[in-house]
């Protein structure tokens, strides 16, 4: 972590491909993601602010596929079971509802087995776990129960 | 009645004409504090049109706003801040003393102006300008690159300097002896670090005493304590500026955020006012005998400057695209160095022809600052272009060679 002495603080790592990815936070709670030019990581080419809505989503999109694959990894032995990602958009049917009114075991005997929300998982979610738009929702079944699942989300 | 009616009409046309130059200074790239220095030049004084009746306001209010330029710089960084920074940056910030002082000493000397408004010039040419050269950074996108925390910490690194300075300033300017030079610098030192101390374990308590959740009695609380703390400082001989930049650095966390937030707009208007205040009492007919001065001063200065960036960023290990940018970056002096200069000429030790000088500079060196920062990467670019392709031609350093074709293959 660097302080930026009357602005806030920055938080960096080069990746594999020689670019600086990083996030500024301001003082007053502003985020900025930055990115490297590739040439001169020493420059930034795009910084970008953003909104704490924002940055949850940006943090569930890089956060909830990583979860995945490696939930998958781990089931690979198990054939015919897979796991994926679901998205509750904000005005689902479920947004603001719990995990319990989804009955989701019941109808299309698929588990939900983790909640990605603002980059953070919440594992093993409880019936009383309350949905809430732009969560992403960790679920491990057969193909046919999780496209069942996809709708149960969608549409009710 | 009459006279009262004048005074606002000046005020106001004084107001409208700086916001008129502001919006213009900004649009052309450059920092207002010239053509705000410019506009004070033009009037009062050896000017086209004397200012008359308002000085009792201007006056007072030229005043506060050095109190609030130093306020806000000691509100801006925290005690940790100011820490870390003296902790990461004081090679670089020694380098930065040497460097940028010697020129405006030198020159004064030169001048036959006598070795208190050598002090005076030192610190003048020492002190960039952390106003402009933030603006700059932000305008510019560069508040993520790798160089500017190196710069922001030579920033910091030059404030807490300043503390020391402004009242071992103060002293020689009211006229003491070499002893009592030495007793200023241990009292300041002393001052410094027991503020630094208080601020880093009991600023909250200071930020209590100051706080309020009501927007009007923070304003007055604020004000107030920065009013009398300058005073009560001036008054001991510690300079008034150096009390509110110290108290400045005790408020801290979110009181420090919120009172930025709502005395920036004041600070601006006050410091306008102050900047104008210091062009009508500088006499434009002194300023061509000392153009050449001047013009020497922003020359040497601007490569002693860039030295120092380029030194501070090669210490950090940034690349040579990131250590020119610093070295621009850092080039720009402005606010401080009239606050210098007009805590100098207000002393009868020093010569009227000071303010001449350090007006001309800072008109210089505020224009130069911010066309530096934007030109230097193109130009350092052609630089390492070229010196990339003698490499190619002749060298077989590895290292370099990887550089040429990466500056190669983006050009």
């Amino acid at each position: 972590m660097t302080p930026l002495p009357g602005l806030g603080t920055q938080q960096d790592f080069i990746t594999a491909s020689g670019h600086r990815v990083g996030v500024i936070t301001y003082r007053d709670g502003r985020l900025e993601l930055i990115v490297s030019a590739g040439e001169d990581p020493d420059k930034v080419a795009a910084s970008v602010g953003l909104t704490g809505e924002e940055t949850s989503a940006l943090a569930n999109l890089l956060g909830a596929p990583q979860l995945v694959s490696q939930l998958t990894k781990q089931q690979r032995e198990v054939t015919g079971i897979t796991t994926w990602q679901l998205p509750v958009a904000a005005g689902s049917p479920y947004d603001g509802r719990s995990l319990g009114e989804t009955e989701m075991r019941t109808r299309t005997s698929v588990s939900i087995v983790a909640v990605v929300r603002g980059g953070t998982a919440h594992p093993s979610p409880g019936p009383d776990f309350e949905f809430a738009g732009g969560d992403l929702v960790v679920v491990v079944g057969t193909a046919d129960g999780l496209r069942a699942a996809g709708e149960v989300l969608d549409k009710g | 009645m009459h006279t009262t009616a004048i005074s606002l009409i000046q005020l106001g046309g004084v107001f409208f004409g700086l916001g008129v130059l502001g919006r213009l200074a900004w649009r052309i790239g450059i920092s207002p504090i010239p053509l705000y220095l410019i506009g004070g030049l033009a009037f009062g004084q050896g000017g086209m049109l004397p200012l008359e009746g308002i000085e009792p306001f201007t006056t007072i209010a030229s005043e506060i706003g050095v109190i609030l330029l130093l306020l806000l710089l000691g509100l801006e960084y925290s005690a940790s801040e100011l820490v870390t920074g003296l902790r990461r940056s004081w090679v670089a910030g020694l380098v930065d003393i040497v460097l940028n002082a010697t020129p405006g000493a030198v020159v004064a000397l030169l001048l036959g102006w006598g070795p208190v408004a050598a002090t005076a010039m030192a610190g003048v040419t020492y002190i960039s300008s952390s106003g402009i050269i933030a603006k700059v950074l932000g305008d510019l996108g560069r508040l993520g690159n790798r160089e500017t925390p190196v710069i922001l910490s030579l920033l910091v690194f030059e404030d807490l300097a300043m503390a020391v300075y402004l009242p071992i300033l103060t002293a020689l300017l009211a006229g003491v002896s070499f002893l009592g030079g030495l007793t200023a610098v241990g009292i300041s030192l002393v001052v410094v670090t027991l503020v630094l101390v208080i601020a880093l374990r009991f600023g909250k308590y200071v930020s209590a005493l100051i706080d309020s959740p009501d927007a009007e009695v923070f304003l007055l609380r604020l004000l107030g304590a920065a009013l009398l703390v300058a005073g009560i400082a001036s008054q001991l001989q510690v300079s008034a500026a150096v009390g509110a930049f110290l108290l400045g650095i005790a408020i801290s966390g979110s009181t420090a955020t919120n009172a930025t937030r709502i005395l920036e707009p004041l600070r601006d208007l006050f410091a306008a006012i102050f900047f104008v205040v210091f062009g009508l009492n500088t006499d434009p007919s002194a300023i061509p005998p000392v153009l050449l001065f001047a013009l020497m001063l922003a020359v040497a200065t601007t490569l002693t400057k860039a030295a120092t960036g380029w030194f501070a960023a090669r210490m950090q290990g940034l690349r040579p695209m990131g250590q020119a940018r610093a070295a621009a970056a850092l080039v720009a002096r402005g606010e401080f160095s009239i606050v210098i200069a007009g805590l100098a000429v207000s002393s009868p030790a020093v010569t009227g022809e000071l303010s001449a000088l350090t007006t001309t500079y800072v008109l210089l060196m505020a224009i130069i600052g911010p066309v530096a920062a934007r030109t230097v990467e193109p130009v350092a670019r052609l630089f390492v272009h070229r010196r990339a392709r003698r490499v190619r031609r002749g060298g077989h350093d590895g290292r370099d060679h990887d550089d040429a074709t990466k500056s190669l293959s983006h050009t």
